[in-house]
């Protein structure tokens, strides 16, 4: 698609409209936001990538501990650097969005935790999923045993099939017995 | 070969859930026959997968398997500083499958699985999505389509070829995408977009299918386009549900105290936070209440107001505490509400009008007039209110019991809260160390509390502790009792004191007013001091478990409370209101109503003192004094034990004074920031976080049981058998108050004989006893329907489990025939080298 950053056309928007959860004005908001990523000249090539990095000073994802997660989960770029395109970004913004599905909320948030995108959680993905929740620091960091202690209770908990990982089904089982996920699983532009 | 799995099939809950058995059984089949034939040929057959797995492998060497071992392989190699024996072995039994260490092509397999691809491959999302349009259109178009099933589509392992497989996997995928856009255009215009949307793929692609879906249907339907009134039912739906959004949206604005409310949580837990909560909850029940007496009853009458005694009393200033003085001639109170009928006429529709809900205008109106009866309205929307009141209560415990207890008890609490907890919304840094702090102590306390549960106690410490139980309740109770039988003892004193200065002309009425203020003091300082001493005696116990030291403490408070509120009220409805010529009362609701106006004013200015003396001199002493590093811990139980015992005041006395929940309205408002700015400058985060998940659903069970009923129970008391004061109120001239609804239904039986159904079901509604219990044996009849009901449940849920569980093995099983296999297969010198570059 021969998308040029600096303007939307209104085919494109309302196609956009159709495949994301996000309201024209979002997305409009959205290309705003994207487009201020870009130096001037960038945004009249077609199909701009914009590092990691320079997403990440968006005060959004700033001080959000997945944010590297979730720029390589949603991006689609080759070498897998984790840049987003703007319709990665459009993505990204669907996704964390208002009125995004319970489905398709715990799918993505399952790939941001699967932090070696092996497909499943394991022990490993875990340990770096509860580093990221309590912070780096060390007072709030947990001790080994109790690391080891959780790990083994997350896992008695929510490994049905007991295969030693928790898989996507599996964490779609614990996600939909939590009533405030959805409403917690989200970014505001 | 599979194990016998012990689960009858036919079970209709089964039937629902499997879509094909026939097709479930054929994946079974196929790679059931594939570890036998290459077990029997050696790989040579055409057992596909393997073989293209083991083309690869030799092709490719091992080194791209690698990041399926690598995780785990990491994960020791981070620990290795800190890891001891036991860990290895405690992760070696959490990780069965990869732990035992396969080959590369059984990790390969492994990797393919079906459970594992759906969270990765591209490819799985795609037919998971191709199942699903297809649901979707059966369930549509009712048109049975066998021909689009077939078995690849279903998620097998024939099914999934990674992402990186070669020409087949890539080949797979093009006709799963086909089939699926052919899905789409067979979808409704509406049910296509959802779908799409819904799909977890990145834009490019769902844009692309997007297009396929509609070339081919301009190719097939060329020329004809869609129905008018489909399209404009399309822009109406999204219009109403963009409309919905932004409502929502708005009232997520509206809702009140975020800020404070997540502050708090962020700094102190859930609990602190439930106690807020709570008080907020409160706030909205007083509000409906303030709403509800405020039309009916205090606007009707404020814009009609009664004839009045001529002398009116001058403003002293104690009025405020006391509630008596010049306020007791005020709309405030049952005594000013006159038993008149207000006159309007029909065409002039006045405020009056659209208030009179509970008597009809229906017939008033055909003679020109419009009635609107005191008596009746005080009758009715007191009753209405504590109607909905209950309702409410209900309804929301109800709630609560459904949150806080699952049916299928499997604890899932720690998983929930590591995938649930993080709050994406949060951008502040200050805020996010906040919430990595906050869900670092949910963490702790949930390790502590399963911890807790492996301790095991010798008889001897048992007994001990069974001792000290035993002592510390007795302290509690028998204070309690000496309390309550104090409060018996002054207030018939204080009776007595009221009786004679009644008969005694030549008295200071300001004095006499001062002394009505301590009863109120006296509950107040019980209610105030007593909770000390019950935490004196919890602190002897020394309980291990923060959760039972807080039902502990709560319910030695709520005794305290309950009986409190009992003696009280025997001393107003049984001495009071028994008697009131006795100590000179013209009006005994108007003096009950003072009263209960005084002991809501107390508690309030109680729990003011509390706050400043308790909990911020108190800080400061043991700081600057003792020397204490740690500020108090917020005290839950008591805080929201307090705001019950002040709502039950409040529900008490609106029969009497109807703007009394106003009153309490004004009290929740300050009490909320007060408490907030004293929990944020003298206490700390609890040193021994506890899970407060049931907490919600208790307090509301509290509020539900002996707050609401009694409450509830001595204003149906009152109503039906005292008598109501002869000069005053709406009732004046009515045996019971109860009476203004009969005689109103008798009366319009009396204009229009039609009626007199109404009259007489009436009759047999209220006055019969019978109705009452067989509404009564109704719901319990209800209750134990759903109680089988949810035991069924639990019972089937159990069952599946099982299976799953079962199913479990079986992979376990069959994979390690598959590594056995393997191993025979390969020549030893292989072996040896594969070893070496997976270990």
């Amino acid at each position: 698609m021969g998308t040029t950053a600096s303007q939307l056309g209104k085919d494109l928007l309302s196609e956009y409209q159709e495949l994301t959860f996000l309201t024209k004005q979002e997305i409009l908001l959205a290309h705003k936001r994207f487009s201020e990523l870009l130096s001037k000249d960038e945004r009249n090539l077609p199909n701009t990538r914009v590092s990691m990095e320079r997403i990440l000073t968006l005060p959004e994802l700033k001080s959000n501990p997945f944010r590297e997660r979730i720029c390589h989960v949603f991006s689609t770029s080759d070498q897998k650097n984790g840049s987003l395109s703007f319709e990665d970004f459009l993505d990204l913004l669907s996704a964390f969005s208002d009125s995004a599905t319970l489905e398709i909320k715990s799918h993505y948030a399952f790939r941001i935790f699967d932090f070696d995108d092996d497909g499943t959680l394991d022990c490993g993905d875990l340990e770096k999923l509860v580093n990221c929740l309590t912070g780096e620091t060390d007072d709030t960091r947990l001790t080994t045993d109790e690391m080891r202690q959780l790990i083994n209770n997350i896992l008695e908990e929510s490994d049905i099939d007991k295969d030693g990982t928790v898989n996507l089904s599996e964490f779609q089982h614990v996600i939909s017995r939590s009533p405030d996920f959805v409403s917690s699983f989200k970014i505001v532009l | 070969m599979a194990r016998n799995v012990n689960f009858d099939l036919n079970h209709p809950l089964m039937e629902a859930g499997l879509e094909s058995p026939v097709d479930e059984e054929g994946v079974h089949d196929s790679f059931n026959q594939l570890i036998a034939e290459q077990s029997q040929n050696g790989g040579i057959s055409d057992g596909y997968e393997l073989q293209q797995l083991q083309r690869e492998l030799d092709e490719e060497g091992r080194d791209d398997v690698a990041y399926l071992s690598s995780p785990v392989r990491e994960f020791r190699g981070r620990n290795k500083g800190r890891r001891d024996v036991e860990w290895e072995e405690d992760e070696r039994q959490t990780d069965p499958l990869i732990a035992e260490r396969w080959s590369s092509a059984t990790l390969r397999i492994l990797s393919s699985m079906p459970s594992r691809t759906i969270g990765r491959s591209r490819g799985a999302i795609i037919s998971q999505y191709y199942n699903r349009t297809m649901q979707l259109r059966r369930r549509r178009q009712s048109r049975p389509s066998i021909k689009d099933f077939s078995r690849s589509a279903r998620p097998s392992i024939r099914g999934y070829g990674m992402e990186a497989d070669e020409a087949d996997g890539e080949d797979t995928e093009v006709s799963k995408r086909e089939r699926l856009v052919n899905n789409l255009q067979n979808l409704s215009v509406t049910d296509r977009i959802r779908m799409l949307r819904a799909m977890p793929l990145s834009v490019a692609e769902k844009n692309e299918l997007r297009r396929l879906a509609l070339q081919k249907e301009k190719q097939t339907l060329s020329g004809s386009k869609l129905p008018c009134c489909s399209r404009l039912k399309y822009y109406i739906i999204i219009a109403v549900r963009q409309s919905w959004y932004s409502w929502l949206s708005f009232l997520h604005s509206l809702q009140l105290w975020q800020m404070p409310l997540k502050r708090v949580s962020g700094r102190f837990g859930t609990g602190v936070l439930s106690y807020f909560i709570f008080l907020k909850t409160l706030l909205y029940f007083n509000l409906f209440l303030f709403l509800v007496t405020g039309a009916f009853l205090v606007l009707p009458q404020a814009v009609h107001p009664p004839m009045l005694p001529a002398e009116r009393r001058p403003f002293s200033g104690l009025e405020l505490l006391t509630g008596a003085g010049c306020f007791s001639d005020s709309v405030m109170y049952y005594g000013y509400y006159s038993n008149d009928t207000l006159h309007k006429s029909c065409k002039d529709d006045g405020a009056v009008q659209n208030d009179s809900v509970s008597n009809s205008t229906g017939h008033d109106c055909v003679s020109k007039r419009l009635s609107y009866k005191m008596s009746l309205a005080y009758f009715f929307t007191i009753g209405m209110a504590f109607f909905i009141t209950c309702i409410i209560l209900v309804y929301s415990m109800s709630k609560s019991f459904g949150q806080s207890f699952r049916i299928d008890k499997s604890h899932s609490i720690l998983a929930m809260k590591a995938f649930c907890s993080w709050d994406f919304k949060v951008i502040k840094k200050t805020s996010v160390k906040l919430m990595s702090e906050n869900i670092c102590t949910q963490l702790k306390e949930l390790l502590a509390e399963v911890n807790h549960k492996r301790v095991k106690n010798t008889v001897g410490q048992k007994l001990c502790r069974l001792m000290v139980h035993g002592l510390a309740w007795t302290i509690c109770i028998v204070s309690t009792a000496a309390c309550v039988t104090g409060i018996y003892f002054f207030s018939d004193y204080m009776h007595q004191n009221l009786q004679q200065s009644s008969r005694s002309v030549n008295q200071d009425p300001l004095l006499n007013e001062a002394s009505l203020l301590a009863l109120p003091v006296l509950v107040s300082l019980i209610n105030l001091l007593l909770p000390g001493l019950f935490n004196l005696a919890a602190w002897m116990e020394d309980y291990e478990s923060p959760s039972v030291r807080t039902y502990v403490a709560i319910s030695r408070n709520l005794m305290l409370k309950v009986s409190v509120l009992g003696v009280l009220c025997y001393h107003w409805l049984g001495r009071v209101a028994a008697d009131p010529n006795s100590i000179g009362l013209k009006c005994w609701e108007s003096f009950v109503g003072q009263e209960l106006y005084r002991f809501l004013l107390m508690d309030f200015i109680f729990t003011l003192l509390d706050t400043l003396f308790g909990e911020f001199l108190w800080g400061l002493f043991s700081e600057k004094v003792l020397r204490r590093r740690r500020k108090p811990a917020f005290d839950i139980a008591r805080n929201v034990l307090e705001l019950i015992y002040g709502q039950t005041l409040a529900w008490l006395g609106v029969l009497f004074t109807p703007l009394l929940p106003a009153v309490q309205i004004l009290k929740l408002l300050l009490l909320f920031y007060i408490k907030m700015s004293s929990v944020m400058m003298n206490c700390q985060a609890p040193r021994k976080p506890y899970r407060v998940s049931q907490m919600t659903t208790i307090f509301i069970t509290l509020l539900c049981f002996p707050s609401f009923l009694g409450a509830s129970v001595c204003v149906t008391y009152t109503m039906w058998s005292i008598k109501p004061s002869v000069s005053c109120g709406p009732f004046r001239g009515l045996q019971t108050m109860f009476q203004a609804g009969k005689l109103w239904v008798q009366e319009m039986e009396k204009h229009d004989p039609k009626l007199s159904v109404v009259a007489r079901a009436h009759s047999y509604l209220v006055e019969h006893p019978l109705f009452l219990f067989v509404g009564a044996g109704i719901f319990l009849i209800v209750i134990y329907f759903y109680s089988q009901v949810v035991d069924g449940q639990r019972k089937i849920i159990s069952l599946l489990q099982e299976q799953i569980e079962n199913e479990g093995e079986d992979k376990k099983f069959l994979i390690t025939k598959l590594q056995s296999i393997h191993e025979q297969k390969r020549t030893p010198a292989r072996r040896l080298t594969s070893q070496d570059s997976t270990c």
